[in-house]
């Protein structure tokens, strides 16, 4: 049995980006104040996060009660391999996407800075609350204030396109919210649990095929809304209306990989292997992600505008992570929530790089890019890596989880989706390698004369995210273990026992 | 010993103001604002005393004049009425804090008859609620009711006949109500609650009593709003003042529910109400049609007053689809979303009423996002209070509504599920539509000239923003500490024979 | 069947009674009128209460020498009769309310007929 050990870092983690939106509120009067909040809660959540770090990995769980919200049911946190994984990488490019929003913001002169920073600070807080929910309940709160925290960052232009955007993210999101609060409830009446266990804990309690079909299409349909799975993903492409730091850190990190974090957690640790399998939900999963996966990225060939680009891209990574989990293989899981990580740290460079593009130059179109490499070599370069990651080439991090995705197909026995991961592979090169030509190889224009580099603010957090990608994808288990948190998380969940990181003792 | 008066206490304090205040007005108008406020603050009191005794040493029975109870009327608090009685007086204590500013400004001249008024109606109101007699409480009823056609009939000039139609249906309702306790006085022949609860099993032929049963429930149901005869509710709460609004909303129908939770919980079996006849099926159908139906409207008003007015007949839906339930989970619902809305309307309709003190108005398509800077902490209460009723946790709307699902769902009724779902929805729709008017640039300029003229300077007066932010801040704490009010206060009130 | 109505010919009346006043209440366009279908709908309630109170050949509760004070059956209960006074107060105030609404809308509009009222409001 593991240790669970009572402490409140998980807590507090939880509360600083929250604690920071009151005082960025009350010093909206002084940006440089106000920045120095949103930093601060940044830094603090992340040591906190990492401090967390070595005793996980010893095989210690540190749990938080906060307080009884129904009867029966805590609101509670838990930090288990899985939950810290996933805080390590949203505290972790938070603080770089701080950097980069404060270049960005002023760069761009946006309007109501202060509503920007003080969302943006909650829609972290609620970020950290999912990952480190220790049961579904909780887990639906953290999810519901996230919802609500990225509305006005959505509509922050204020212009006719934003607002249209806004109400459909939110009657996306909301919607889903109320589907997952339908399907906690059930889960409540049929097992009187809701603790988030590996390996499930639904296994005893169904019997009935069509219920266990209907709540578990109720869950994936609650979390598949932020997740972006197919043909619920049509607010993501509508809310790049947003700034682009907003899209980097949200619509690639934070909101969108909650969603897929909820479907780990629900595969993994509500229902569990034993259970989809018995039921065919596995089968259902993989499917809708295999369609995802090929349609987005057949889509986003077509797309002129370069972040509807990128967000169509990010569908289909997100349904990769969602397919590794459908496999029930551990190395498909594993692939998932590696490339969980990946995925986060290549696609933010591109965001950032698009983000950079836009406030220097004023260009949000893939056509109006030629020669953009040669005024902007760091940003083009780091977008290389990007692209290159994404793509699968190695040495760059995605190239690894991409590698344990396919084993994962092979070793489940699923050729057909081996099939599907090259055939996205060489889709991603069809879409992303026309911009870097046209960056690199043909000639600007004249507009493009008295621009150089965007500010410090946003190339230094660019730059550092992609060598970041490069150092993952050398030594997958670099500085925060990465590699031996998602191997000991996939052994768990498939063995179905309580005793993470078996596979870790030395 | 003052303990033991506490059930007499609160009804009697109330009319003695209403007396009192008269008087007091002939010697300084400003008096009867304070004596109506000092009063129901001692009522809170008095309330909040009897809770806590009601919680650690038992339930209250007071005789009035020392006739025992078969013969003699009897008041009573119990868990379930001494919850009522402490966030009814309550929330008409910061309403009547608050209606201070608003009714020197919407019906200045007359504040000595709107706040004697205001006490006949929370003396009829807490008199329904304490009392455990079920003629008495048709004299409470009806003595409430007439206060608050009155209360209602002040407004803008179309109040009179709102408040006239009200008055038809409500003492319909009324007659209802008395009309099926002839049917239950004649089967049983007793008219003390807890007597007829008592007899009622040994009644042979149960026919009359099941016809005397709906027949109430019909006239409380009007008295609740409960979708199809809210009709009178919209006109009657849109064109009376704000203040008026403001203290008969958000409690006057939580009464009406708290008779219905009384009549279908304690006078009779509910089990056995649930199993042999279609009532409680009826109300919750009937609650959930209200639901969709209150919604859809609300989403159709230009008038914030009007729009809140049918989320409330939605509101009161979910009450009725908690109580049609009947089940332990679904009374847990039901009641803690009468506290819940209660707290939530109440919240909404204050903010209604600083709108119209600072801007004269509170039309949608005229307000104007101005509001953010000019009245920050009404727009901050607002909105606090909107997201409460759209169901977002962890404000105290989401808790309410996860009872009714878990009810809903423990008995497989998965059309209330929908229904809750779809409701949810529908009022994120209407609610925020008015966000937007609060917080965003609008697109186009509004074509209104004189909206620059009607726009606020500034925040409401501390008077009216002090209540309204307590009820904002209330939501926060009753959602988070809304497992602690399920254990202490509603788990004791669950009737034994549910089975809980 | 005769044997019920002649049982029962007091109910039948209250039910038309009751019936004629909803109908005046919902279909009536006068206020004036609407409110004594309001009135009848009461009577009929409070008489409904008086009615149940009836025994044949009962008298009312007063002490009367020649009876004896043992048997109930000779008494009418009087608590229908004391609640019911209660009731026909309810109902006066009731009456007065109304009508001071009734008042104060015609002066404002110098109308009672619905249609018209409606129309002058717009």
């Amino acid at each position: 049995m593991p240790v669970t050990h009572e402490s409140v870092i998980p807590l507090l983690a939880v509360l600083a980006p929250l604690a920071a939106i009151p005082l960025i509120l009350l010093s909206s009067r002084r940006p440089n104040l106000r920045e120095f909040w949103t930093l601060a809660a940044a830094f603090t959540a992340c040591g906190l996060i990492l401090s967390l770090l070595p005793g996980v990995l010893a095989g210690r769980t540190v749990a938080y009660d906060i307080l009884t919200i129904s009867p029966g049911i805590a609101l509670s946190l838990r930090v288990d391999p899985t939950g810290l994984f996933f805080a390590i990488i949203c505290s972790s490019l938070w603080i770089l996407t701080s950097f980069y929003s404060i270049g960005y913001v002023r760069g761009a002169g946006e309007k109501k800075q202060t509503r920007y920073f003080a969302s943006f600070a909650l829609c972290i807080g609620a970020t950290l609350g999912i990952a480190l929910s220790a049961n579904l309940l909780s887990f639906v709160i953290f999810y519901e204030m996230l919802s609500l925290g990225t509305y006005p960052l959505v509509i922050h232009k204020e212009t006719r396109e934003s607002y249209r955007s806004g109400r459909m993210y939110l009657t996306y999101a909301l919607s889903a919210g109320l589907l997952l609060i339908v399907a906690t409830a059930w889960t409540w009446a049929l097992a009187h649990n809701l603790d988030f266990r590996p390996g499930g804990f639904l296994g005893g309690v169904l019997a009935d095929e069509g219920a266990a079909r209907a709540l578990f299409l109720l869950f994936i349909a609650g979390v598949g809304v932020k997740a972006g799975l197919m043909p619920l993903h049509s607010w993501l492409p509508a809310a790049m209306v947003a700034p682009t730091p907003v899209s980097a850190l949200l619509h690639a990190v934070a909101v969108v990989k909650s969603g897929v974090f909820g479907v780990i957690r629900v595969a993994g640790f509500v229902f569990g292997p034993a259970t989809m399998q018995a039921f065919g939900l596995d089968t259902i999963l993989a499917a809708v992600a295999a369609v995802t996966i090929i349609l987005a990225s057949v889509i986003a060939l077509r797309q002129d505008n370069l972040k509807k680009r990128l967000a169509f891209s990010t569908i289909g990574h997100l349904s990769y992570i969602v397919l590794g989990v459908a496999l029930l293989s551990p190395e498909g899981f594993m692939g998932g929530l590696l490339h969980l990580a990946n995925h986060a740290t290549t696609k933010i460079a591109l965001f950032f790089c698009a983000g950079a593009i836009y406030v220097n130059l004023h260009k949000t179109e893939i056509s109006e890019l030629d020669g953009i490499g040669k005024v902007m070599p760091w940003t083009m370069a780091a977008f290389t890596v990007g692209v290159l990651g994404l793509s699968g080439v190695p040495p760059i991090n995605a190239f690894v989880s991409k590698f344990y995705l396919c084993k994962g197909a092979v070793s489940s026995g699923q050729l057909v989706f081996l099939a599907v991961f090259l055939a996205s592979g060489l889709l991603n090169m069809a879409y992303f390698f026309p911009i870097l030509h046209r960056a690199f190889f043909r000639p600007g224009g004249a507009g493009l004369h008295g621009h150089s580099e965007a500010s410090p603010l946003m190339v230094v957090p660019i730059v550092i995210v992609a060598v970041l990608s490069l150092v993952l994808g050398l030594y997958p288990n670099a500085l925060v273990h990465f590699f031996d948190l998602a191997r000991g998380i996939s052994q768990s969940v498939m063995a179905g026992a309580a005793a993470p990181l078996a596979g870790l003792a030395p | 010993m003052m303990t033991s008066h506490i059930p007499l206490l609160i009804p009697a304090t109330f009319l003695l103001a209403a007396l009192l205040i008269p008087l007091a007005a002939l010697l300084w108008r400003r008096l009867s604002w304070l004596l109506a406020v000092a009063a129901t603050g001692l009522c809170f009191f008095y309330a909040v005393k009897g809770l806590a005794h009601v919680t650690t040493a038992g339930r209250l029975h007071y005789h009035l004049a020392g006739w025992q109870p078969p013969f003699g009327i009897e008041f009573v608090l119990d868990p379930l009425s001494a919850f009522f009685s402490v966030f009814v007086t309550g929330v008409a204590l910061l309403a009547l804090i608050h209606a201070g500013r608003v009714v020197a400004h919407e019906v200045s001249g007359v504040d000595m008859g709107f706040y004697a008024l205001a006490m006949l109606l929370l003396a009829g109101l807490s008199g329904m609620v304490v009392t455990g007699d079920l003629f008495n409480l048709y004299v409470f009823l009806e003595i409430s009711a007439l206060a608050s056609y009155s209360l209602i009939a002040r407004g803008d000039p179309r109040a009179p006949l709102s408040a006239f139609r009200y008055l038809t249906l409500g003492t319909t309702g009324a007659a209802f109500y008395l009309l099926g306790l002839a049917f239950v006085y004649m089967s049983v022949g007793s008219l003390n609650l807890a007597d007829v609860s008592h007899l009622l099993p040994d009644v042979g032929d149960t026919r009359p009593v099941l016809l005397g049963l709906s027949l109430m429930v019909l006239g409380i149901g009007l008295k609740m709003a409960l979708f199809p005869l809210h009709a009178w509710l919209a006109d009657a709460y849109t064109h009376a003042s704000s203040a008026a609004t403001a203290l008969i909303a958000p409690i006057g129908t939580k009464v009406a529910a708290y008779v219905l939770l009384r009549l279908m919980f304690f006078l009779v079996d509910p089990q056995y109400l649930r199993d042999q006849t279609p009532l409680p099926a009826i109300v919750g159908c009937l609650g959930a049609a209200g639901m969709l139906w209150g919604s859809i409207m609300a989403m159709c008003q230009k008038e914030l007053k009007r729009m809140l007015a049918y989320s409330s007949v939605a509101q009161v839906g979910y009450i009725a689809l908690g109580i049609g339930l009947a089940s332990p989970l679904g009374f847990i619902g039901a009641t803690l979303h009468a506290l819940n809305h209660a707290c939530m309307k109440a919240c909404l309709f204050l903010v209604t009423g600083n709108f119209r003190v600072r801007l004269g108005h509170s039309t949608l398509p005229r307000l104007v996002d101005d509001l953010r800077r000019t009245m920050p902490w009404s727009a901050a209460a607002f909105t606090t209070a909107a997201i409460s009723m759209v169901g977002l946790p962890p404000l105290a709307g989401f808790f309410s509504k996860w009872y009714l699902v878990l009810g809903s769902i423990q008995q497989s009724n998965w059309v209330f599920v929908a229904v809750l779902v779809a409701s949810s929805l529908l009022n994120a729709v209407y609610f925020f539509r008015v966000l937007e008017r609060l917080y965003l640039t609008p697109l186009a300029p509004p074509d209104d000239t004189d909206v620059a003229a009607a726009a606020a300077t500034r925040e409401a007066p501390a008077s009216m923003l002090a209540p309204t932010l307590v009820l904002a801040g209330a939501l926060l704490v009753l959602g988070i500490f809304n497992a602690w009010i399920v254990s202490t206060f509603i788990n004791p009130m669950i009737p034994s024979r549910l089975g809980w | 069947m005769l044997e019920i109505i002649k049982g029962y010919y007091a109910y039948f009346f209250l039910v038309a009674v009751f019936c004629i006043g909803l109908f005046g209440m919902m279909v009536k366009r006068n206020l004036m009128k609407k409110v004594m279908g309001m009135s009848m709908v009461q009577s009929a309630v409070i008489l409904f209460w008086i009615v149940s109170a009836f025994k044949d050949g009962a008298t009312v509760t007063v002490l009367d020498p020649a009876r004896a004070v043992e048997d109930a059956d000779l008494y009418l209960n009087p608590l229908p009769h004391t609640l019911m006074l209660t009731a026909i107060v309810v109902a006066v105030v009731t009456l007065g309310v109304s009508f001071a609404l009734l008042i104060v809308i015609y002066r404002r509009y110098r109308t009672l007929e619905e249609p018209l009222l409606l129309e002058k409001m717009q």
